[in-house]
């Protein structure tokens, strides 16, 4: 029964053979989650990836899918896979806080779109996971609940804001979970946990019930053990929903089939603005080794410029900080979250609300980003920057009339120690530099893991595609998953 | 320093931030540190270049926003299921502090 499986193994197809087969029930399945989680996860000191545990819910889908194997029906694609959320996802009737205490006590009365496709899927939803408060940081540092630790090494971050969706994966905590990748959230994690994160197309995967941080750079995306668990799950949530006009109406290819497609003959443009003198250099060389790995699986490596690199961290701190301060003005106390007992007036509620609740990254940007958008700054900085953000675009796109993919490091470095960065914004912003540009371009990205360091920190290959093109650079994880399995073996 | 406590207290009146002496303080020393490195993006030479609003407007034929619904009524959320989260309310309305002074 359930005592034969290895938790940490786990993958989206071989968990759904489990219970279809009937070596497990789904529910005896869960339930060693759980287990795995209340010794592993909860107590002080432990990874803190999960916020909330669902257990009612994920009950109730595990018996219906039991009732479904059990009468030797086929299990829907994801039947009987258990799965986390990171909590900036709401879930209907489920606690939902976005790592903030001016959410402490929200329920939700709607499913975000991923989750109910997920979940139509047949995939069981274990919990929600840590992050930065409202998703803002690099480090889960920021979270009101207390910091995530790096489950390869306890007294590192495991990166942000999706810390907690790449820490359970990484502890086999869950299967596979989702995060939000903004800036960086859930391949910046991945790299650091050394667990597969894939920030699709802006529009690829709805938003609907994505607790908004920055509107024109927020994605929805998977963070999995494997390229191929990568694929199943965007293939699940992709495509057009009616309750968000910015998701894409393009068609949602099978990304399963799509990554057995041979890679020999695409082209890989090596940006060398990625790889300056300060990259650290054990990231360096395992880059490195993983486009000689993929040049040996026949495709072409060529050497690149996207000259405007250096300004995507300016630029990007400008357009999300202002998004922010725009949708984070909601929560004033009136309608839901926290509302302070010391406010009087109308104007003291709402300030004292925010003042008490919000955690001080969050206020750094709301006040960053208010002051950009403000009378007389306009033009020379959130202007500015969207026009920087045009040329960062125009740099991937001149780059990809060349060549079919972009590889780069993911991280500057591999994890880093908790508390090194949390006394300076700007050091912690640097944490992105390599991830920045595709959120502003609304590329795909993918950080697949490469190698490590001497103290056995993962370090993670980044590999980026033409929009709407996540085939080709799952196609490419797939192909040097695979080669980097066989050079090891 | 471009940034100086009479204006964080202006942008922390904007944004509805009450902000202690001590977050003040912070604040200006974090932002002026931030818009030092922000200050790079003047170097580039953005004449001839249209502001980048939405991915949309680059991303090409994939992400074309499709027409809006016909204007129908559809279900909302009712009226009990949006107070529930409220922090005070009369059964009808979000209740708040007095807004107008007789």
């Amino acid at each position: 029964m359930a005592d034969d499986l290895d938790l940490n193994l786990l993958t989206l197809s071989s968990a759904r053979i489990a219970v279809q087969e009937r070596q497990t029930t789904a529910v005896a399945l869960i339930e060693k989650f759980y287990e795995k989680i209340d010794s592993e996860d909860r107590k002080p000191g432990q990874t803190n990836a999960y916020l909330n545990l669902t257990r009612e819910r994920a009950i109730a889908q595990a018996q219906k899918l039991d009732r479904i194997a059990d009468a030797g029906d086929p299990l829907p694609p994801l039947g009987g896979v258990p799965i986390a959320v990171k909590d900036v996802i709401v879930t209907s009737g489920v606690r939902t806080t976005a790592g903030s205490k001016i959410l402490g006590d929200y329920i939700p009365p709607y499913d975000a779109t991923a989750v109910s496709r997920l979940e139509k899927a047949g995939a069981i939803i274990l919990g929600k996971l840590n992050c930065d408060e409202f998703a803002m940081g690099s480090s889960n540092e920021n979270s009101a609940w207390g910091p995530v630790r790096n489950p390869r090494d306890p007294s590192r971050v495991p990166g942000g804001s999706s810390g907690g969706s790449a820490a359970s994966v990484a502890a086999g905590t869950a299967v596979a979970s989702l995060g939000s990748d903004t800036g960086g959230s859930i391949r910046q994690p991945a790299a650091f946990c050394g667990v597969v994160g894939l920030m699709p197309t802006y529009g690829r995967i709805s938003r609907y019930g994505l607790i908004a941080f920055g509107s024109s750079l927020d994605h929805i995306g998977p963070l999995t053990k494997s390229v191929k668990d990568s694929a199943i799950l965007l293939r699940h949530m992709a495509g057009h929903d009616a309750m968000d006009t910015t998701s894409s109406i393009a068609e949602v290819p099978d990304y399963e089939q799509e990554i057995g497609k041979p890679v020999r003959g695409l082209r890989i443009g090596v940006p060398k603005e990625y790889f300056p003198a300060a990259l650290d250099s054990a990231v360096g060389a395992a880059v490195q080794s993983g486009i000689d790995l993929l040049a040996k699986a026949g495709c072409e490596v060529k050497s690149i410029s996207l000259p405007h690199t250096k300004y995507a961290i300016p630029a990007y701190y400008i357009i999300a900080t202002a998004e922010a301060s725009s949708n984070l003005a909601r929560y004033d106390g009136a309608r839901y979250g926290y509302r302070s007992r010391n406010g009087k007036t109308l104007s003291d509620m709402y300030r004292l609300s925010r003042e008490e609740a919000f955690g001080p990254e969050v206020k750094r940007r709301i006040m960053l980003g208010t002051y950009a958008l403000s009378a007389g700054y306009y033009d020379a900085y959130y202007l500015k920057a969207q026009k920087v953000r045009a040329l960062i675009a125009r740099d991937f796109f001149e780059a990809f009339k060349e060549v079919d993919a972009i590889v780069t490091p993911t991280t500057p470095s591999p994890a880093f120690k908790i508390g090194e960065k949390s006394d300076d914004p700007l050091a912690m912003y640097l944490a992105d530099i390599f991830t920045v540009t595709a959120s502003l371009a609304g590329i795909p990205g993918i950080s697949v893991p490469c190698g490590e360091s001497a103290n056995g920190l993962p370090i993670g290959m980044q590999v980026l595609g033409r929009h709407f093109e996540e085939g080709t650079i799952l196609r490419l994880g797939h192909a040097f998953e695979h080669a980097r399995a066989t050079s090891l073996a | 320093m471009k940034i100086t406590q009479k204006d964080v207290e202006y942008v922390a009146a904007l944004a509805n931030l009450q902000l202690s002496p001590a977050e003040r303080e912070r604040m200006e020393k974090d932002l002026n540190s931030i818009l030092d490195y922000i200050d790079m993006l003047s170097e580039v030479d953005t004449s001839n270049v249209d502001p980048m609003a939405q991915v949309q407007s680059v991303s090409g034929n994939g992400s074309v926003t499709p027409p809006l619904r016909a204007d129908e009524l559809r279900p909302s959320l009712p009226r009990e299921v949006a107070l529930r989260n409220a922090p005070q309310s009369d059964g009808t309305f979000f209740r708040v502090p007095k807004v107008i002074e007789r």
